[in-house]
């Protein structure tokens, strides 16, 4: 059945060009009260009180020229963690109440110059520390297509809402599958770019050698057009890298042929959910269909990844996070002396996984056990790196499930942190090697649970990955599917 | 009875020096002081979510360029790292140092005592960011930000120095040298130079070191050679009282006079270092650093020398000179301007000097331009004004400030050799004083100048002295 509603970049254009019967107030009215119906079942969305449409249009041009930009007056849903002038970002912490931020993210300022109208601030797991969603201050985001699971994290809320129909695309970020994990469990596309690929001035750090800001979308199209926006060099981030931005639009087609394209035997091994290695198995027949060369190869130190990711990670955020001590912006307790006050605040305002993740970084790094833990999970991640570099000389891309199972029960694994991280095996690597990563809807579950498809590609080749998944996404309607809880279902 | 034992002492000193950048080290805030509290800021220096820094071409240049006048090895490539401690004048919570990659190490510094040359080694120098300022009112604290995210040098010593005095002179002699390398300001109110003490001593024919203290966050010279004195003398009472000393960080209390041990909550951490990932690491290319290294400032040595061999000074007012970079730059401008080196080497260090001082004023408060001074040089040579007058137009053009040649005029100070003056304050001595007319006639030389200061009072100071001697002579012999 056709979308009534404009869910995608490109339709939300063509229905701005098909004025008089549109025009960008009453298109953003219409969505602003397909969330406040959606919202409340879902909780993408922060603090959505519905003025955030009104705010937006104020400082846009109502009558947007839409040859201007190529995002001119389309709404994109940010993830919490990405600063926003003179909006709140509360990376889904209570330690960041009242913090308002004073600038733009350079992602944020680019989708601006595209044309774009930042809008909301999409849940997520507090300081994109999760697998769920659930560690959000702001409670968790559920899945559009069972409320009793999950969405994923930590870009759950931009999952679920671009699901849902709510938002029109996101920006999410990417650690170790953030963006990619919740765009698989909610039927969606994710996108998490090569390291250095986007700047990440801007975005509230978890791990700085491991973060990447990346489109969520309803498809692969949408996510090379938001990608096109926000990639390239920019001088406040060092680490972006200054290299060409190819046109992403044009790497897409139908075919697949020339492509050889790589299946990790690790990736295909005991414990993963039948379901999901069912559909994957298809995808890939799919793909096969679609002229592409399969092969077999190995990435020997995978199951180190997880153990690596959770050093590095942790040792990273444990500085990160550090400067959250209610001197200069957020939440404050008082206390005898700054240690003091320190200490209550951070204990009051954080949340269970930061602390825990904090308290594990600090250790890694100390006197004492820092060669043991943190300077051998940095070789291990050179040794994952090589793992890869050793593989795209033999193929273009390689062809894995997203995550181990479909969207987990809301509470299934809250209180068992390391079967948690473990579901984090296939998406940690290509954020440990920096590598670029494209998760698309392969299928779903008996339970009706979408199944996500990832494609891995080596640093820098995002068109190689965006021609697989647009090819494969074309072939296929998993795309075009709409979830029980979302506008399509619920708005009349 | 046995030999009192005398002990040896080694210091190393970890020197802080801000650099002399337009803009901070991470962002384009400007690097400057004296401005009101936290008007020098931006989300970057305050540590706001989500910012990066960018690292300052400029202060990674002056940390080479620091390096190469130390004698230091450069090292081509170095990174930075993350040194992790709760405190509030830490935007972070970190700050952005290099642990293991220094840009420079080696290196060293001549130093002087009481005509001894000695050589303090260099261990290394590293970029870092400068911290905000806590200030403490009756009852509450505040942070300023302005300060934070300055770039700072830190220059490590070997534990070479073996005196308060040798550690003084280390400092005064690496203040020059980073002065006239245009590196720092060297303002030590304003805490451009700040520097912590590493401190052992051991009985004289023991190998290794002795246990050593730390003193912490000294900001004057003075103070540190006072604390040293006193912890130096602490510590071989000590021992001789057979105790042994404690390895710990102590604070001077500079009222007092008196080094006392921290307590160990307030310095005992564990940095946990690691490398920066928001920052690529610094690779320095050999063609820049080659032009860097012939772009190099002279040298306070090298100066001394230079205004010895060419400009005929003697040492000693090459020393003097040379000691304050603006000073010595001043003279050399007033040689640009025309001055003879001799008699501007004399103005400086005598009137200029010496005004200076009165008014406790750096040479940039003083009005006086180095183009004043030659001219008024000039004036004197030409015999247009006599000394006295000169004096007076100096501190006229240092206080206010002008043409030596306008206050001249303005205040009627130009010598007067013309004949017909001169002749009448002549006749009219000689007619006045007509006793010392026949002691001189009588062969009393003395009374000449007896009845040439008459002339010069009569003429009020104006009388160019050599004519006004010819006149009396020329009269007084026919």
């Amino acid at each position: 059945m056709a979308a009534r509603f404009p869910s995608t970049i490109a339709a939300w254009r063509q229905a701005l060009e098909a004025k008089p019967r549109h025009n960008l107030p009453s298109l953003l009215a219409n969505l602003a009260s397909a969330i406040d119906r959606c919202n409340p079942g879902l909780n993408c969305y922060i603090d959505w009180d519905g003025g955030e449409v009104q705010k937006a249009l104020g400082g846009i041009d109502p009558e947007p020229r839409p040859g201007a930009g190529p995002l001119e007056g389309v709404p994109i849903g940010i993830k919490d963690v990405l600063n926003v002038k003179d909006q709140p970002c509360h990376c889904a912490s209570r330690i960041l109440e009242g913090y308002i931020s004073p600038y733009d993210a350079t992602v944020v300022a680019r989708l601006r110059r595209a044309g774009a109208i930042p809008l909301g601030r999409l849940n997520m797991d507090e300081f994109a520390m999760g697998s769920t969603n659930e560690n959000s201050a702001y409670g968790p985001v559920r899945n559009p297509w069972n409320k009793d699971h999950v969405a994923g994290g930590s870009s759950g809320g931009a999952a679920a809402a671009v699901a849902a129909g709510v938002a029109v695309a996101a920006l999410g970020t990417d650690t170790g599958g953030s963006i990619r994990q919740p765009a698989a469990f909610c039927g969606c596309v994710g996108l998490k770019p090569s390291y250095g690929r986007v700047s990440r001035y801007g975005l509230t750090a978890f791990a700085s050698s491991l973060d990447q800001v990346g489109p969520v979308t309803r498809t692969v199209a949408d996510a090379a057009t938001l990608l096109q926006c926000i990639a390239g060099r920019d001088p406040l981030d060092t680490t972006s890298l200054d290299v060409p931005v190819p046109d992403y639009t044009a790497a897409l087609g139908s075919e697949l042929g020339g492509l050889k394209l790589g299946l990790p035997a690790e990736y295909f091994a005991d414990g993963v959910d039948p379901e999901v290695t069912r559909a994957v198995r298809a995808a890939i027949d799919e793909c096969r269909r679609l002229g592409a060369e399969i092969i077999e190869v190995q990435l020997p130190h995978t199951r180190y990844a997880v153990a690596t990711y959770y050093i590095i990670a942790t040792a990273e955020a444990s500085a990160n996070l550090a400067r959250f001590d209610g001197v200069r912006y957020g939440a404050r307790v008082a206390g005898q002396d700054p240690l003091d006050s320190y200490q209550r605040t951070r204990a009051t305002y954080f949340g269970p996984e930061v602390k825990r993740r904090i308290i594990l970084g600090t250790y890694v790094l100390s006197s004492g056990y820092h060669d043991a833990y943190y300077l051998r999970a940095q070789k291990v991640r050179t040794l994952i790196r090589q793992d890869f570099e050793r593989v795209f000389d033999q193929c273009d891309a390689l062809l894995t499930p997203v995550a181990p199972t479909t969207a987990y029960r809301l509470g299934e694994r809250i209180d068992d942190p390391l079967q948690m991280y473990l579901g984090d095996i296939f998406t940690v690597t290509a954020n440990l090697a920096g590598i670029c990563g494209l998760s698309v809807p392969c299928g779903f579950s008996t339970t009706g649970l979408p199944i996500g498809l990832q494609i891995l590609g080596p640093a820098l080749r995002e068109a190689t990955i965006l021609q697989i998944g647009h090819a494969y996404e074309q072939a296929t309607n998993w795309s075009a599917q709409h979830p029980p809880h979302g506008r399509e279902a619920i708005q009349s | 009875m046995n030999a009192p034992v005398t002990y040896k002492v080694s210091i190393g000193l970890e020197t802080h020096v801000q650099l002399r950048t337009r803009s901070k080290i991470w962002c384009t805030c400007p690097n400057r002081f004296g401005r009101p509290p936290n008007t020098d800021v931006c989300p970057v220096c305050l540590g706001y979510p989500g910012t990066m820094p960018v690292l300052n071409a400029a202060a990674v240049k002056q940390t080479v360029c620091a390096g190469l006048l130390l004698g230091c090895t450069i090292n081509y490539r170095s990174k930075f790292d993350r040194k992790s401690y709760f405190y509030p004048d830490m935007p972070k919570n970190y700050q952005i140092s290099q642990y293991d990659q220094p840009l420079c190490t080696g290196g060293a510094v001549t130093i002087e005592v009481d005509d001894q040359p000695r050589t303090i080694r260099i261990q290394r120098i590293h970029l870092e960011e400068d911290v905000a300022k806590n200030v403490h009112f009756a009852d509450v604290s505040g942070v300023d930000f302005n300060r934070a995210g300055t770039p700072l040098m830190e220059i490590v010593s070997e534990p070479d120095i073996e005196s308060a005095d040798e550690a003084f002179a280390y400092l005064q002699a690496l203040k020059q040298m980073l002065v006239y390398g245009g590196i720092t300001d060297g303002n030590l109110e304003e805490g451009n130079i700040r520097c912590d003490i590493n401190c052992s001593v051991r009985p004289v024919g023991q190998q290794e070191l002795g246990t050593k203290t730390e003193i912490k966050n000294m900001n004057t010279f003075k103070g540190v050679h006072r604390s040293l004195t006193y912890e130096i003398q602490r510590q071989i009472d000590v021992l001789q009282a057979g105790g042994r000393i404690t390895q710990e960080t102590r604070r001077w209390d500079d009222e007092r006079g008196v080094t006392s041990a921290m307590r160990s909550k307030e310095y005992a951490h564990d940095y946990r270092y690691f490398p920066e990932p928001d920052l690529v690491p610094v690779v320095l290319e050999e063609s820049p650093l080659e032009t860097w290294r012939a772009a190099l400032p002279e040298m306070p040595a090298q100066r001394r020398a230079r205004f010895v061999a060419d400009l005929g000074l003697p040492p000693y007012d090459a020393e003097v000179l040379v000691a304050d970079k603006a000073v010595a730059d001043f003279f050399e401008a007033a040689l640009a301007a025309g001055a003879a080196p001799k008699p501007a080497s004399n103005w400086v260090m005598t009137e200029l000097l010496r005004a200076l001082g009165e008014k406790e004023w750096t040479l940039a408060e003083a009005r006086i331009t180095p183009e004043n001074l030659a001219r008024l040089l000039q004036l004197l040579e030409e015999g247009q004004i006599n000394t006295p007058a000169a004096k007076t137009i100096f501190s006229a053009c240092f206080e206010q400030g002008g043409d030596p040649v306008a206050i001249m005029q303005a205040k009627g100070l130009s010598q007067v050799s013309d004949e017909g003056a001169l002749t009448a304050w002549v006749d009219a001595a000689i007619a006045a004083h007509p006793k010392s007319v026949a002691d001189y006639q009588g062969g009393k030389p003395a009374a000449l100048q007896f009845l040439m200061g008459q002339v010069m009072r009569a003429s009020r100071g104006k009388a160019n002295p050599p004519k006004v001697l010819a006149a009396l002579k020329a009269k007084l012999d026919a």
